[in-house]
């Protein structure tokens, strides 16, 4: 099966790019101490506000720091949240929504209540009145999307439980005596992890997209930590005279979230998987 | 949907009481002069000082005669009359994309399914993927940027213009509209690529039926085949859609409504956010669920009404 998925999957070019630019994406920011060109940190009173030029690529910001620099590091912020984010949601998802499907009947409901109240949420409302309140660091930025974020793979996993758990191997499993916990986890949950996978890389770029408005609306990763949506702040305070602080971060979110979505559908496409 | 408006509500209010920092704490913080004995005077004041159930029993029953409370912040004013006066600027903005969305997401995405793998679908996918990935508040600098001062057609914030009270009515209406351009376009943009995904898929998974190709076999024109057998029931998902885009509308409005400087409430929930002004912030959440749950009865009822099978079924 990883086979014919492999093959299919190599055969999507759009997807494979995206692949490769994600992967170097992780080598940029892993080893972004030593390709960066100059110290993200270090303020240069000498060359503020430069536009593009060879010493400086892609410019500097307003107190001389230069901005491709702070891009490559960054991108740590962004590939962090984008992973820890969508892992926290996955995770409870995945319980929630086994449970709910395995159980039925009152379990089923309640969690499938909560789930339709946390969907009724302006979700953006509920993350900024949490991280506002919180002390603003990347870690409880990471939590709160992932406690806000969870009800799309509970419905999921619901759905897959509620129509694997009627299956002959479940029968054959329960008959030699397998206890609950060991039918879900290791008969039925391996059989549902296709759509889990496509639906936490399509979940991805929205936990990148929430960092970067955080940030950028100042509450999300703080200064002088460089986060693509809070050097999108210093464009917009700069808006009319350095049009670089603008174009780039932005650019460099749209990239990654463009590569996360079609690397996404790549997947579902060579899993042969629909979901909503 | 009074149960979940209630559990609604106990979420906000645990989740939003239980996080640290008290706008006690928050008033006195900066001011040298304050004393144990003032925190405790300010609690007492806000009615912060009982047990927690107790706080959101008495805040439940005055919501029950929809009394939000009193505003924390030094205006002191009732959050109803806070939020009433911004909830129009913002629900206009949300309508206005709404509409757009509408309007150019559902021909974009019928024409892409008819003419699959057409140049125009290809351009129009590679449109929709760019779009979809496109963070919105980005867009927006640019095309101030762009707009507001290299080419210094339209303005770059607030509603109206200095001079807007000397204007003629048609030049408000006028000076309006030029003001909310941007703000309607950017927050329609995310939405605009999604959904003419959506109607495209639909449509390319409806021209598949089987009634299409009695349709066809019965000689009726393509045209007819569809834009009128074919159209109607792909477009019957896009109202559910609709109704479910309300609270990211909702949400977005904090960040476009902060970078136009538009006074609407997202603006208001961010100012009382920062003030931890709870009274507002729970008006806010409930206002914005309440919106949510209309939103969904809205596209379930338009939905019985455009489709007879869930009428009868």
């Amino acid at each position: 099966m990883w086979r014919l998925f492999l093959s299919r999957f190599l055969e999507n070019r759009l997807a494979l790019l995206s692949a490769i630019f994600l992967f170097s994406l992780f080598i940029i920011s892993i080893f972004a101490p030593w390709l960066s060109p100059y110290d993200p940190f270090k303020i240069d009173v000498n060359a503020i506000l430069m536009p593009p030029s060879p010493s400086h690529p892609l410019g500097t910001d307003m107190l001389g720091r230069d901005v491709l620099s702070r891009l490559i590091f960054g991108a740590r912020i962004s590939l962090k949240v984008g992973f820890v984010a969508v892992g926290i949601a996955t995770i409870i998802g995945t319980i929630l929504g086994a449970i709910a499907g395995y159980y039925g009947g009152a379990v089923d409901a309640i969690i499938m209540r909560f789930v339709d109240i946390m969907l009724c949420f302006p979700s953006f409302f509920l993350i900024l009145a949490v991280i506002a309140f919180l002390e603003p660091s990347i870690w409880n930025i990471m939590v709160v999307i992932g406690l806000t974020s969870w009800m799309g793979v509970t419905r999921l996993v619901r759905a897959e439980f509620l129509s694997l758990k009627e299956r002959d191997f479940v029968l054959a499993a329960r008959a030699l005596g397998a206890s609950d916990m060991r039918i879900i986890f290791k008969h039925i949950m391996p059989n549902a992890m296709a759509p889990v996978l496509v639906s936490a890389t399509l979940g991805i770029p929205g936990a990148i997209l929430t960092e970067a408005a955080l940030s950028f609306l100042g509450i999300g990763v703080q200064l002088p930590t460089p986060s693509w949506g809070n050097m999108l702040t210093a464009g917009k305070d700069n808006l009319e005279i350095a049009w670089w602080l603008s174009l780039f971060p932005g650019l460099a979110i749209l990239l990654t979230v463009l590569a996360y979505n079609l690397l996404g559908e790549g997947i579902q496409d060579a899993l042969n998987i629909r979901i909503e | 949907m009074i149960p979940l408006l209630l559990g609604i509500t106990i979420i906000s209010f645990a989740v939003i009481h239980l996080a640290p920092g008290s706008p006690a704490e928050m008033a006195t913080l900066l001011n040298p002069k304050t004393s144990p004995d003032l925190q405790l005077k300010l609690r007492k004041l806000y009615g912060l000082d009982k047990p927690l159930y107790i706080q959101y029993w008495l805040w439940l029953k005055r919501l029950s005669h929809l009394d939000f409370g009193i505003s924390f912040s030094p205006d002191r004013r009732p959050v109803l009359e806070k939020i009433a006066e911004r909830i129009p600027i913002t629900l206009t903005i949300n309508v206005l994309s709404m509409f757009l969305i509408l309007i150019v997401a559902i021909p974009l995405g019928v024409v892409s399914a008819v003419h699959h793998k057409s140049i125009f679908d290809r351009i129009s996918t590679i449109f929709v993927f760019i779009g979809y990935a496109t963070p919105g508040f980005w867009l927006a600098l640019l095309l101030m940027m762009l707009f507001g001062i290299k080419l210094g057609w339209l303005p770059l914030s607030g509603l109206k213009s200095l001079d807007h009270a000397s204007l003629s009515p048609l030049q408000k209406i006028l000076d309006y509209s030029k003001h909310l351009i941007l703000p309607v376009f950017v927050s329609a943009f995310g939405g605009l690529a999604g959904l003419s995904r959506y109607v495209r898929a639909n449509m390319l998974e409806v021209i598949k039926q089987d009634y299409i190709l009695t349709a066809r076999a019965k000689g009726l024109p393509e045209r007819v085949v569809i834009y009128q057998h074919a159209l109607k029931n792909a477009l019957l998902p896009v109202i559910t859609i609709l109704g479910l885009s309300v609270p990211g509308l909702i949400g977005g409005s904090v960040i476009f409504e902060s970078i136009f400087a538009i006074p609407g409430m997202g603006q208001l929930f961010y100012a009382s956010v920062m003030a931890r002004d709870y009274p507002v912030i729970m008006g806010c959440l409930v206002i914005g669920a309440v919106l949510t749950l209309l939103g969904n009865l809205i596209a379930d009822i338009g939905y019985a009404l455009a489709d007879p099978r869930i009428r009868v079924g």
